[in-house]
């Protein structure tokens, strides 16, 4: 019984290493620094680069952060510290919902409300597309942190003289704060691959546009493109394009966990 | 009946309040249920006052009722008054915020927050707008010595609080309610979790820190009160059974209950 847990263990982990392994064998051959510095060549040319997509996904993700950090975190801090009562049910039953809505309908969505009224395809749109699907995943995730913080920690400081919101945010949150980051990366990482949201917003873009009313590429938008055209040297670019979108989220990920990398040790674990 | 509002600043002698308490006729409730029924109770200025009982009798609840941190669970409720310098803690006008400055409290298991010790030392000032950094050190100095902890840790006041041993985590969490000026200080079992040696340090820290302000403790440690306390209040099932001068709770107690418990025939 115990062997077969093992045997999980390690077909859980599998995926992850056979995809890394095929990644690199078949991507890492079209990496060079042409690759970030270039623009897509034509058909039939060789080299070239995909510094648009590359750089189209990491103002889509910004855009997506600003818009999904801020109300997620809020909205985590809120069904933390009133829990049980109904609005805060609700709130989080309606965040699950949210956070099971396929993405494609969450780019019809953005489609309907933010590009058909503005006329035109944008980054923007795609941003927030982006953002709206990081929300629900934030809000769980901040309020699961923020629930195990010591309560002990919270009477303290109210027994200091701290009102309760002054409580929240100084005490409760820079306590959670390494949970919570890691909460909003896992949502980063999650959108950073998202295909289907971008396809009527962000649309994608041949040439190099870094302006977010207009419609930007995407890495993942590009791989799709490359990777379903009969073209053998596209596909390499595909295979490379996965393995750059694999190392931007992992980047980000170390970047943050030195960031928040407490001097002072956690309280919570 | 005036309300608590503002308190002296931080920097200013804090010795003009004195720091009296008197409950009259208070009784609490968790929702429907009654954890304190007419509690009177005079608490002596400047004077160590135990509040011993078995576990459930209301002792935390009444400690927890005078700076009103039973305020933060749902669904409570009381009647009477707490007198805290003849006003009313739970008057209307009451500033929570002022009252819990005035009012200190160190829980049973420590809670530093997860920073430095300076840092931890002084929240409370800080909440209070004190922005110069030569009077927080000042503040942290006189609060960290005041709580016999600064020959420890003055060396590393930088580091985290949490790498200290509980014994001095404690020593700290009451130096981080010194630091707000309290008149009062409340102690929720503060030992209780603590070595011997640990707990004999808190005990000669509270008996130094008396002549300076109102200390309430409850404890399940009997010996500790007759140790430490002037005057000892015995709770039992929600209501205070009798108080009075320690030695004579310890030797001549009036009620039998009360010699019940003290001689360890329940609880």
């Amino acid at each position: 019984m115990v062997s077969l847990t093992y045997i999980a263990a390690a077909l859980a982990t599998l995926p992850l290493i056979f995809i890394l392994v095929h990644l690199v064998r078949a991507g890492a051959a079209s990496i060079n620094p042409a690759f970030f510095m270039q623009m897509p060549k034509p058909v039939g040319e060789s080299g070239g680069g995909m510094a648009n997509a590359i750089v189209g996904t990491l103002i889509l993700i910004s855009i997506a952060a600003t818009v999904g950090l801020p109300i997620g975190i809020g909205a985590g801090l809120y069904l933390a510290e009133h829990k049980g009562k109904r609005l805060a049910n609700t709130v989080r039953f309606l965040s699950d919902v949210l956070n099971g809505l396929p993405s494609i309908v969450m780019g019809i969505f953005a489609w309907q409300f933010l590009v058909r009224p503005a006329g035109h395809f944008s980054a923007l749109a795609g941003g927030i597309a982006l953002g709206v699907m990081m929300i629900p995943l934030v809000t769980r995730t901040t309020e699961e942190m923020i629930r195990i913080v010591p309560n002990s920690l919270r009477e303290a400081a109210l027994a200091l003289g701290y009102q309760r919101w002054r409580t929240s945010l100084s005490i409760i949150l820079r306590t959670a704060l390494p949970g919570i980051v890691t909460g909003a990366l896992v949502a980063v990482a999650r959108v950073a691959g998202e295909t289907a949201p971008l396809l009527f917003t962000a649309f994608g873009n041949q040439f190099w546009s870094a302006a977010i009313q207009r419609p930007i590429a995407a890495l993942p938008l590009q791989i799709f493109t490359y990777a379903i055209s009969p073209y053998d040297a596209w596909h390499s670019q595909a295979w490379a394009g996965a393995l750059v979108l694999i190392g931007i989220v992992l980047v980000i990920s170390i970047a943050a966990r030195l960031a928040t990398r407490s001097r002072f040790g956690s309280a919570v674990d | 009946m005036t309300a608590i509002e503002s308190r002296p600043t931080a920097s200013e002698p804090v010795l003009l309040p004195t720091g009296a308490i008197e409950a009259c006729d208070f009784s609490f409730f968790y929702g429907k249920k009654q954890a304190l029924f007419d509690v009177s109770l005079a608490i002596e200025p400047r004077a160590v006052t135990a509040l011993i009982g078995p576990s459930g009798c209301g002792k935390s609840t009444f400690l927890r009722s005078i700076n009103r941190l039973n305020d933060t669970i749902p669904g409570t409720r009381h009647s009477g008054e707490i007198l805290l310098d003849n006003d009313d803690v739970y008057s209307k006008g009451t500033d929570i915020v002022a009252l819990r400055q005035r009012v200190g409290m160190v829980f049973q298991r420590w809670n530093p927050f997860p920073t430095s010790i300076y840092d931890n030392v002084v929240y409370g000032p800080r909440i209070n707008g004190v922005r110069s950094r030569s009077e927080l050190d000042a503040i942290a100095e006189d609060a960290l010595r005041r709580a016999a902890l600064w020959d420890e840790v003055r060396g590393r006041l930088r580091t985290s609080a949490l790498g200290l041993s509980g014994g001095q985590q404690q020593r700290l969490c009451i130096a981080r309610a010194l630091a707000n000026q309290p008149e009062v200080l409340l102690l929720d079992e503060p030992a209780s979790a603590l070595d011997p040696i640990a707990t004999q340090k808190i005990e000669a820290l509270l008996y130094e820190l008396k002549s300076q302000l109102t200390i309430v403790i409850v404890t399940h440690n009997l010996q500790q009160a007759a140790r430490i306390s002037d005057r000892t209040a015995f709770f039992f099932l929600g209501k205070l059974v009798e108080a009075d001068t320690t030695d004579r709770i310890f030797t001549r107690p009036r009620e039998d209950r009360t010699e019940a418990y003290i001689t360890g025939r329940f609880g």
